[in-house]
């Protein structure tokens, strides 16, 4: 009697990590099982985020694995990071954390559309040619032209204005970065009027 | 298209290009620079060629300057600045540089050191090393060794090839004539390439730059 009962409860709970771990009924990617039950609480049904929880829909996979697993360690470090995203990252695997890449890198993204309209102008030309007399890079050359990004450099174009400007100042602040070099330096050099027009500027870039 | 016999005119062509930069070199060292400046400009380089100078693979490939030669670093900026070689990004970078900042700048870059790229397909980099130390013979492409050095290092205002990034070399290889030489009435020493820009195919493109990405 003792072993059938204990067969069943192996079955039983092997049965339900199987179905946990793969695919759930409608063959969704495990990404998106994943994404659906952890991630659209905040980040939306469609990933396109809000000025808290930053749009993850179509922001490339290297960078979504590189900040899932720094959140993970605690290395980004800001207050909203800390209250709200170490907890769930705690959870996250290198495995998940690629499944997931690849999940939100797939989908199409929208543009916040939610920044200063009257200072997108003075953004472009910030992100475009920087300022060499400050010292002030020019965003595109890593970042890409149309906000784009490139491998673990992450896609800023069409993010909200609220989440750009709040990471541009928190940098500023001491805050850490997922990787040391360059965006904390790359920020401290940024104005307050700086940060507000690039961040106003980006949030439109489709 | 003229037809010049390469292998006559080209001991001519280097020998012009060295003595007229080591003249130009004494007239344009600028003053010195204080530490200041020149460490907020450099944290500023670095941000897109690296902490090392090693480069990057940003938005496009962005070029190693560690162990650069200096003379090539600051005919590169002054080249930035008159437009003579095109790029948006590097020229807001230049054109606001005085004489003295150019040259800490090229002395800082030329003193650091960086492993290579080492990220190129290796299993060109054979046919790659024939064409870098034969040259193409029947295209008349020179060895380029015989001006960027056997070890690839450069010398003067030749620069440096060794370790650079085959993506980088394989773009500046592919579109020299949208980039360089940019101002007929100023032309530079960007001509002097010619023969290999016409007469390399993309295959051995490709090779060179493997070969070279690897070079310690």
């Amino acid at each position: 009697m003792k072993l059938i009962r204990t067969t069943i409860a192996l079955l039983a709970l092997a049965s339900s990590a199987v179905s946990a771990m793969a695919f759930d009924r409608e063959h969704k990617s495990l990404g998106q099982t994943f994404a659906d039950t952890n991630c659209s609480w905040c980040h939306g049904p469609s990933l396109q985020g809000f000025t808290t929880a930053p749009r993850l829909a179509g922001q490339k996979a290297e960078y979504i694995q590189s900040q899932l697993l720094s959140l993970k360690s605690h290395k980004r470090d800001n207050p909203l990071a800390r209250q709200v995203m170490w907890g769930p990252a705690g959870t996250v695997t290198p495995e998940v954390a690629r499944e997931l890449g690849a999940y939100f890198s797939s989908l199409d993204a929208e543009a916040a559309n939610d920044g200063r309209r009257e200072l997108a102008g003075q953004g472009q030309g910030i992100y475009q040619n920087g300022s060499a007399g400050a010292n002030i890079p020019s965003c595109a050359v890593c970042h890409g032209p149309d906000g784009q990004g490139a491998g673990a450099i992450p896609r800023i174009g069409g993010l909200s204005y609220a989440y750009v400007k709040r990471q541009l100042e928190q940098w500023g602040q001491g805050y850490h970065a997922s990787a040391a070099f360059p965006m904390p330096a790359v920020a401290r050099q940024l104005s307050a009027a700086d940060i507000d027009a690039i961040a106003s500027y980006l949030s439109f870039v489709r | 298209m003229i037809a010049v016999n390469v292998k006559s005119v080209l001991p001519a062509a280097v020998l012009a290009v060295v003595v007229s930069a080591a003249a130009w070199a004494e007239d344009n060292a600028g003053p010195p620079v204080s530490g200041q400046e020149l460490q907020a400009k450099l944290q500023y380089c670095k941000t897109c060629h690296g902490v090392s100078g090693q480069g990057y693979s940003g938005a496009s490939p962005i070029p190693r300057l560690a162990g650069q030669q200096t003379e090539y670093i600051e005919n590169q900026l002054l080249a930035f600045t008159d437009k003579r070689r095109e790029n948006i990004y590097m020229f807001n970078v230049a054109h606001v540089l005085s004489p003295g900042m150019r040259t800490a700048l090229a002395k800082h870059f030329h003193d650091l050191n960086a492993p290579p790229s080492a990220s190129a397909s290796k299993e060109l980099a054979p046919a790659g090393k024939k064409i870098f130390e034969e040259g193409v013979p029947e295209k008349e492409v020179p060895a380029c060794a015989s001006c960027h050095g056997a070890d690839a290092k450069g010398n003067g205002p030749f620069p440096r090839l060794a370790g650079q990034s085959a993506g980088y070399i394989v773009r500046t290889l592919t579109n020299w004539d949208k980039i360089r030489g940019k101002d007929p009435a100023n032309p530079d020493n960007s001509a002097i390439m010619q023969p290999v820009i016409h007469g390399l195919t993309p295959p051995q493109i490709a090779e060179v730059a493997a070969y070279l990405d690897y070079l310690d």
